[in-house]
This record gives structure tokens, C-alpha cells and sequence, in this order.
């Protein structure tokens, strides 16, 4: 198995993008990363891409030709496209496929794409919905901000977390957001804004949600012993992980543990042989505030329950213990599913090459992304250190 | 009247194009009498039922098992944004109960919001589910309210 | 001897008050309490119909004795708000008590007479030998136009009675009807609201049909009203049942427990057999039951019932919800939210 580099990323700005079509937001991430990694068409022998829903989004279906197809890499070149969904994990997916492809050696060089285009229907609740367990969770009345409301019910009455704990979350999202120049939101707001908007789902606010946007985002990666024919800065892959868990949050042992997350975060730190402590800032997938505590409780980060405390005390922000979400996570910098995994790894690679800009962490060496399909059915955590 | 020829679309709740038939009626016996299933090599229970147990797999003998439709209140959420098929129930509480036969459903659950707490006790109801415009199939169902 | 062997109810929680509709409409709240006797009306939520109705009350019935749903080879549900126009809701109910596959069923229409009419024809399918057991429901979530004079009175509720041979808790003494073409209230097919010939609907309608069933009776059984413990008629407000109580010699204390209307509403198909259940639900052995229905278009169904000791011994009432604890159970909604729940809204 060989070990495995990050080439070259590229990016969109989140966000309402009207007059930018779901082929447009590939094009704009897809040249971006490739003219990042110096790559030319001809050497690129495999692509991926998550996108969770573009058949009910915009009625289409074989993504993977269509993505491929717009970045030039479909006719002439005839590169292989394989597209794969795991609901809000699609991205992470996409990139563990390319991170294997290379690995195992079929494939030199492969792109990892991850690709929504959320806003040309009036309502995305529904679709939405699918990430669930539609026959006994939505149809029963579930929507997704009711069931992550649900874990946060648990959890609050389980460990005693309180609304402004939770609405910090978002507060340090929106921090880090407003230094990212790609974020949909970059305006930083106060524990108020959070505290008196609109209910969504008790006790979830609308500033406890990710917002709906477009958006995608293109890394490109090969194996390691040929990263410095394409740049100076590689970043390398130390682990790829992956776990499942039953669809339905019902079907859980414990509402407020993703033991997906708990799963993928020590196969994770087994395959990279680190510890917690090595791990310089992460990217987890805080599609609610409440799942970003969840996220590093269950990665091992903090005990279960004191996730809350530690955000009020500062520590999840830029100069705390452990920056999360520097992005500005889903809630700042904006959640277009399928693009959300491969953002993640985007934003690990400006981290680890000193280009972080207003929200570099000092001295990262080490970052770590985790990303999750549904209410934790699927979960897709990677390790990245400098090459 | 219509000058424009009219296409009726047909998406509905259920997530999909106007769904065949088929699919919710071969669910009515879990949606109208929570017929479920037991694993009699381990003793546990799913509703919504299970044809492999996920602790026995394939040493699991299944067989059918009809839940009580009495639980109680593990945790829930009062919705204030809902989707279209529960949109005119809006707030609603939704829930996810725990079956006295330990198996748990997600449910909407009738009653005040002010009323519901984790551990309340809760019994089956029959109710509408989902009605596919003025011109589709009505979708019954169980729901549950708290036990008097 | 064939008879009810048992039975449940079903009334919605919500409920809105007359005073609070004639507000909307601009209308003097204490002439139409005072002229119809009706103060508020029970209210279906939006997730509940006919069907649902029905369900519940069959449901409150099978839990209240045992009975082997394998045994029930007959359901028949009458209303004039069946879901569908064409689809039965008696299968739905015969699936939801397990009765299904084994069984016939078919729905009923005769404006508020439809449950007495499946009544009769259950007791015709038992005493016939054909079966041990037939379902009689009748269940309505009746519709009133906005601002018509029905809006007042037109509520939500039903229920259901099992019919059969061996140990009812009420024999059926008798039955007999008295029905002819008569346009005192009606609905075309595909309209969303009935109409009514207004003042008409009263003697040639409900009083000459309800009078004629009732006098036929006595007739036939030779009795007097004063040899019934109760007197159960239909009673789309309060007045007509008074007046025709009356007009017949019964007397106010007779039709007490089932007179439902003042806080209920007229629940069309389910009004006499709501009334009846309130009875059954404090009957005691050897009590003797009167009952008159009428359903415009038009036509009334009578009953003579004898309750048995098998009240007490065969059948467990605190099994299933009563009248009174459901009427006692009840949340306002102000017009509003009624008509949204109603769909008067379209959304």
C-alpha cells in the first residue's frame, strides 16, 4: 500500500450562488485545484465526486460523467468517474476512494470532488429528509433539524449543557467564518443572535443550523513518492477511516455518542499512530451545534459531556487548545453537502502550508477532518500531516 | 380555467414521484397494527421490523411480533419548521419512544408542547399520516398521546 | 337473541364554541345558543377523518370484551364524510381490528342515519345464521359551509357497536323503519358543503319520519315511552330531540345521558350511536333503551333494547374511554386555527 499526498486543492465561495449552475460550481473548483496542483489533464487517471442529492436538487443522476465532463476530463481524455453518496458524508467518501485508488495502486494521479447545488428548489427540507431513514423517521414526522434536536434534548438532559454553551458554537464559527474569504457567512454574531432566532426544532435556533448553500471543492492526490513532481508542498495523508452505524437514530444505544464517529476516530489514530494530543486543529461536521460537540467528545478530543465547557471556555477557537472549524465549519462557512468533506480536507491543506491567512493555527502541524453522513450512519475521518 | 396545459407533478412526501401503491400497502400492518418482528434467539424485538438481527445475523430464527403500541418518552422535540406532509400540524412534538417490548420508534407524538417530558407514558393512536393531494391515496398510520 | 355484545365511542379533543363562530360571522351568539341549544362542537384534528373515527371506536370496543377479530365476518361503516368516495373505509377498519381478509364490508350513506342502518343490517347477517359477528359503526366529520347555519351544529365523532347471538349486554328487541323520498337536506356528488330546504327540514323532515318510526314502534311492541328507562334520538341540535321527545310523551329525564348535542355538536352518523354509547356507558341490567335516529333524505330507524346482567359481568367498560370522560377532555380552538384544521383553508 502506498503512502498517499494531497496535491493540489481548489474551491467556490459557499453560498447562494443564483447565477452559477451546478456544472458552472464544477468548473470553478475543478480548474482551481488542478492549476493548484500543476496537473495536466493527461495525467489524471481516475476522478471522484460526492454529491448527495443532485437527482431530487436538479433531476440529475450519472454525476460522475457530468462532473468529469465539465472539467474537460470527459471526452478526448476519457477519464474513469465514479460518483459516490453517503448523504452528508459524500465528500469524505469521494476522498476516501481517491485516497484508496492511489494507495492500492491502480490509479497515479485521481481528483476528489465533492459538488451541491442546493438552491434551484424552493425547499430543500425534504430532500434533505432522504438522509434519514425516510419510512420511519421522516415519514413519521422527522425532519433533520428535528432529529439532531432530539440528540441535543438528550444530551442536555443527560449532562447539563446549557443554551449559551450551545449557541457559542456557532458564535466561534461565525469568528473563524468571517476570516475565510470562501465562507457563505463572514459575519462574525453574538450568543444573542443565536438565543433569540427563530425556533427551528427545540431547543435547535435557526443560528444552530447550517445554512443551505451551493458550493464545491476539488483536491487532487497522488502517491507520495511523486507529490514533488507537481509542488513543493505536499500534504500527506496519515490515515483514512471510515465506520457505519444504523440509519435511524432511533436504532442508537446512546442518543448523544456517534459511535460511528467513536469507531472512525480510533481507526483513524491506530493507522497514523498518534495520540489526541498530536493533533494541532480539526474540521468536524458541525451541520448543528450540537453535533459539533458531539464530534470531539467521540473523537476522543474531551470527556463525554464536557464538550459544552470547553467551547465557553475558548478552547475550540483560534488560539484555544484545539481550533475546530477553522473553515468556519458547515454553520460559517456553509454546508452544500456533498462539497462539505472535500472543504474539509481544502481547508486542512491551507492550514498545514502556512496559508491560512487571518485564521492560521501557529505551528500546525498535524490536522484531522471528520465528516458525517445522516444523523451518524456514516462517518469519514482523515489524519493529514506536512510531507 | 388553465390556457396553459397543465402538467401535474407529482412529488409528494414520501420523497419521491407519486409513489406506486405498492409501497406503503405492504407497510400496513406495521403502520396500522405494529406488527413487528422478534429474534427468538437473542429475544429481541424490531419495530419497524427487521428480517436479519444485527446481533445474531444469520443465527437469528425471525418471527413476527406484534407490538403493544404502549412506551414511554426516551427524548423529543417540539418542530416549529416542518415538512409539507406535516406542515398544518406545525408546532408539533416529535419523539422517539421506547416500546415496553424495547424496540423504539420515532413518532409524532399528540399532545402539548408544554406537556411532553423525557419517561412520559405513551399509548398508540390511529391516525391520518400523510394524505397524497385531493386526489391520492390516504396514508393511515400509528401515532401515540401521552397515557391518561 | 341478537343484540350488542359490545361497543365503543370516539369524540375528538378540540372543540370551538358557538358564541366563537357567530362572532366571525357577525351574528348574535345568544339567539343562536338559545335557538339551537348548542353552546360548542367537537372538532376533528387535522390527522384525523371518518376512518380514524372509526378505528378508535372499534378498537375501544374489541378492548372492552374479548372477542376473536376471526369472528367478525361483517364490517359496515355509514357516513356521510367517508374519505373516499370510492373506497371503503370498512376495510380499513377490518384491517386495523384483524379481521381482514376473511370478512365482507361495505360503506353506508343515508345522511345521519348511515350507522343505524349498518346496525340493521348486521343484526340481519347474525340473526340469519351467516355469522357470529358484524361491526356497525357510525362515524361523521361533518362539514358546514362557512357562515350557513350547519356550521354551528356540524361536529366530529362516532362509534361502533359488534353485533351478535351469544350473551349480549343488550338484546335488540326489534328494529323498524320508516323512509321516503324527501329533499329536506342533500349533497351532489363532488360539492364540498350540503345544502338544506331551510324551515322544510323539520316536519316533513325529521318530525314526520321520527315520529313515524317511533309510533310504529310502540305499535308493534305494544308499549308506552314510559316503559323505557331511556330514549335515545337524533339530534342535530338540542330542540329537535326536546320537541319530538315531546310530541311523543318521553319525558326530559328519559333523554338526559343521550342527548349530546349542547356540548357536542351534531355528529351526524355518529349522533345516535354516540347517544347510545353515553347510555350503554351507565346502563344497568333490565334498563330499557328507546332509540330513534333519522337521516335526512329521509328516514329513521328505531330500536327497542333490553339490557342484560351481561354489562356487568361480560364486558369491561373502564376498558375503553366514555362518553362523558371524551366530552370532559377538550381544548378551544378559536375560528382560525378551526378552519385550518377543518381545510376550510386551503393550503
Amino acid at each position: 500500500m502506498r503512502e498517499v499526498a494531497v496535491i493540489g486543492a481548489g474551491i467556490t465561495k459557499f453560498g447562494e450562488r443564483w447565477d452559477t449552475s451546478f456544472r458552472d460550481l464544477c468548473t470553478e473548483a475543478g480548474i482551481a485545484a488542478i492549476e493548484d496542483a500543476n496537473v495536466a489533464g493527461e495525467q489524471i487517471d481516475a476522478l471522484f465526486v460526492g454529491s448527495m442529492s443532485a437527482g431530487r436538487f436538479i433531476g440529475q443522476e450519472h454525476v460522475g460523467a457530468l462532473v468529469a465532463d465539465s472539467v474537460g476530463l470527459g471526452g478526448e481524455l476519457h477519464v474513469p468517474a465514479t460518483r459516490v453518496e453517503a448523504a452528508c458524508a459524500s465528500g469524505g467518501l469521494a476522498f476516501r476512494q481517491a485516497v484508496a485508488a492511489v494507495s492500492s495502486g491502480m490509479s497515479d494521479v485521481v481528483i476528489a470532488a465533492g459538488v451541491e447545488k442546493m438552491t434551484d428548489v424552493g425547499d430543500s427540507t425534504d430532500v434533505l429528509a432522504g438522509a434519514a431513514d425516510r419510512e420511519w423517521e421522516s415519514f413519521a414526522g422527522a425532519t433533520f433539524p428535528g432529529l439532531y434536536a432530539m440528540i441535543a434534548c438528550d444530551y442536555m438532559h443527560k449532562y447539563g449543557l446549557t443554551r449559551e454553551q450551545l449557541a457559542q458554537v456557532a458564535v466561534k464559527n461565525h469568528y473563524h467564518g468571517a476570516r475565510n474569504p470562501f465562507a457563505h457567512f463572514q459575519n462574525e454574531i453574538t450568543r444573542s443572535t443565536v438565543m433569540n432566532s427563530t425556533l427551528v426544532a427545540s431547543p435547535l435556533r435557526l443560528f444552530d443550523c447550517s445554512p443551505v448553500s451551493d458550493g464545491a471543492a476539488v483536491v487532487v492526490v497522488c502517491s507520495l513518492d511523486k507529490a514533488r513532481e507537481f509542488t513543493d508542498t505536499p500534504i500527506k495523508v496519515l490515515a483514512s477511516a471510515q465506520a457505519g452505524d444504523t440509519i435511524a437514530l432511533h436504532d442508537r444505544p446512546d442518543f448523544s455518542t456517534m459511535g460511528a464517529t467513536v469507531a472512525a476516530g480510533n481507526s483513524a489514530f491506530r493507522q497514523a499512530k498518534l495520540e489526541r494530543k498530536d493533533i494541532d486543529f480539526v474540521e468536524v461536521h458541525d451541520c448543528f451545534t450540537i453535533a459539533e460537540l458531539c464530534a470531539i467528545e467521540d473523537l476522543g478530543f474531551v470527556p463525554k459531556g464536557t464538550a459544552g465547557k470547553f467551547t465557553e471556555q475558548g478552547e475550540t477557537q483560534l488560539g484555544g487548545k484545539l481550533p475546530v472549524n477553522t473553515s468556519g465549519g458547515l454553520k460559517a462557512c456553509g454546508h452544500p453537502v456533498g462539497a462539505t468533506g472535500i472543504k474539509q480536507v481544502w481547508e486542512v491543506v491551507q492550514q498545514l502550508r502556512g496559508e491560512g491567512g487571518k485564521r492560521q493555527v501557529e505551528g500546525a502541524e498535524i490536522g484531522m477532518t471528520q465528516n458525517v453522513g445522516g444523523t451518524g450512519a456514516t462517518v469519514v475521518s482523515h489524519i493529514f500531516g506536512r510531507a | 380555467m388553465s390556457v396553459e396545459p397543465v402538467l401535474r407533478l407529482y412529488h409528494t412526501s414520501s420523497g419521491g414521484p407519486k409513489m406506486t401503491v405498492a409501497r406503503f400497502w405492504r407497510e400496513i400492518p406495521q403502520r396500522y397494527n405494529m406488527v413487528g418482528t422478534k429474534c427468538e434467539t437473542c429475544g429481541d424485538v424490531f419495530f419497524p421490523p427487521r428480517t436479519i438481527c444485527p446481533h445474531c445475523r444469520r443465527d437469528g430464527k425471525i418471527v413476527p411480533c406484534k407490538c403493544s403500541g404502549k412506551g414511554k418518552v426516551l427524548t423529543y422535540s417540539v418542530l416549529s419548521a416542518a415538512s409539507d406532509q406535516f406542515s398544518a400540524l406545525k408546532p408539533y412534538v416529535l419523539a422517539i419512544i421506547e416500546l415496553e417490548e424495547g424496540t423504539r420508534v420515532t413518532s409524532h407524538l399528540i399532545c402539548e408542547p408544554d406537556e411532553v417530558h423525557i419517561g412520559m407514558p405513551v399509548s398508540s393512536v390511529f391516525r391520518v399520516l400523510d394524505r397524497e393531494g385531493s386526489d391520492g391515496i390516504i396514508h393511515y398510520g400509528t401515532k401515540f398521546v401521552p397515557d391518561l | 337473541m341478537v343484540g350488542i355484545i359490545t361497543y365503543g365511542a370516539y369524540i375528538p379533543r378540540y372543540r370551538i364554541k358557538t358564541e366563537e363562530i357567530a362572532r366571525v360571522w357577525g351574528a348574535n351568539a345568544a339567539e343562536i345558543t338559545g335557538g339551537l341549544g348548542v353552546i360548542e362542537k367537537a372538532v376533528p384534528d387535522y390527522d384525523e377523518n371518518t376512518a380514524t373515527f372509526s378505528v378508535e371506536a372499534a378498537r375501544s370496543a374489541l378492548r372492552r370484551r374479548p372477542v376473536d377479530p376471526a369472528d367478525i365476518k361483517a364490517v359496515y361503516v355509514g357516513s356521510e364524510s367517508h374519505p373516499y368516495a370510492v373506497k371503503p373505509t370498512a376495510v380499513t377498519v377490518g384491517e386495523a381490528i384483524g379481521a381482514t381478509p376473511i370478512m365482507t364490508a361495505a360503506d353506508y350513506e343515508f345522511a345521519c342515519k348511515a350507522g343505524t342502518a349498518a346496525i340493521q343490517t348486521a343484526m340481519g347477517l347474525v340473526s340469519s345464521g351467516m355469522m357470529k359477528y358484524a361491526v356497525a359503526i357510525g362515524a361523521d366529520t361533518a362539514q358546514g359551509a362557512p357562515g350557513d347555519a350547519l356550521e354551528y351544529t356540524a361536529a366530529a365523532g362516532g362509534a361502533a357497536y359488534v353485533i351478535g347471538n351469544d350473551d349480549p349486554i343488550a338484546e335488540i328487541n326489534e328494529t323498524c323503519s320508516y323512509s321516503s323520498d324527501t329533499p329536506d337536506f342533500w349533497r351532489r356528488e363532488g360539492e364540498d358543503y350540503p345544502r338544506h330546504g331551510g324551515r322544510f327540514s323539520g316536519d316533513p323532515g325529521y318530525f314526520k319520519h321520527t315520529l313515524g318510526a317511533a309510533n310504529l314502534m310502540m305499535e308493534l311492541r305494544g308499549t308506552k315511552p314510559s316503559d323505557y328507562t331511556y330514549a335515545v334520538f337524533h339530534q342535530p341540535n338540542a330542540k329537535f330531540p326536546q320537541k319530538a321527545s315531546k310530541m311523543l310523551r318521553f319525558t326530559p329525564e328519559q333523554i338526559k345521558t343521550g342527548l349530546l348535542a349542547p356540548t357536542l355538536g351534531n355528529t351526524y352518523s355518529g349522533a345516535v350511536p354516540l347517544g347510545l354509547a353515553a347510555v350503554l356507558d351507565v346502563a344497568k341490567p333490565g334498563d330499557r333503551i328507546f332509540v330513534t335516529s333519522y337521516g335526512s333524505g329521509a328516514g329513521s330507524d328505531a330500536f327497542d333494547i333490553t339490557v342484560t346482567d351481561a354489562i356487568l359481568d361480560k364486558i369491561d367498560r373502564s376498558q375503553g374511554p366514555t362518553v362523558e370522560q371524551m366530552l370532559s377532555t377538550k381544548k378551544y380552538l378559536d375560528y382560525a386555527v378551526y378552519a385550518r384544521h377543518k381545510g376550510k383553508i386551503r393550503m
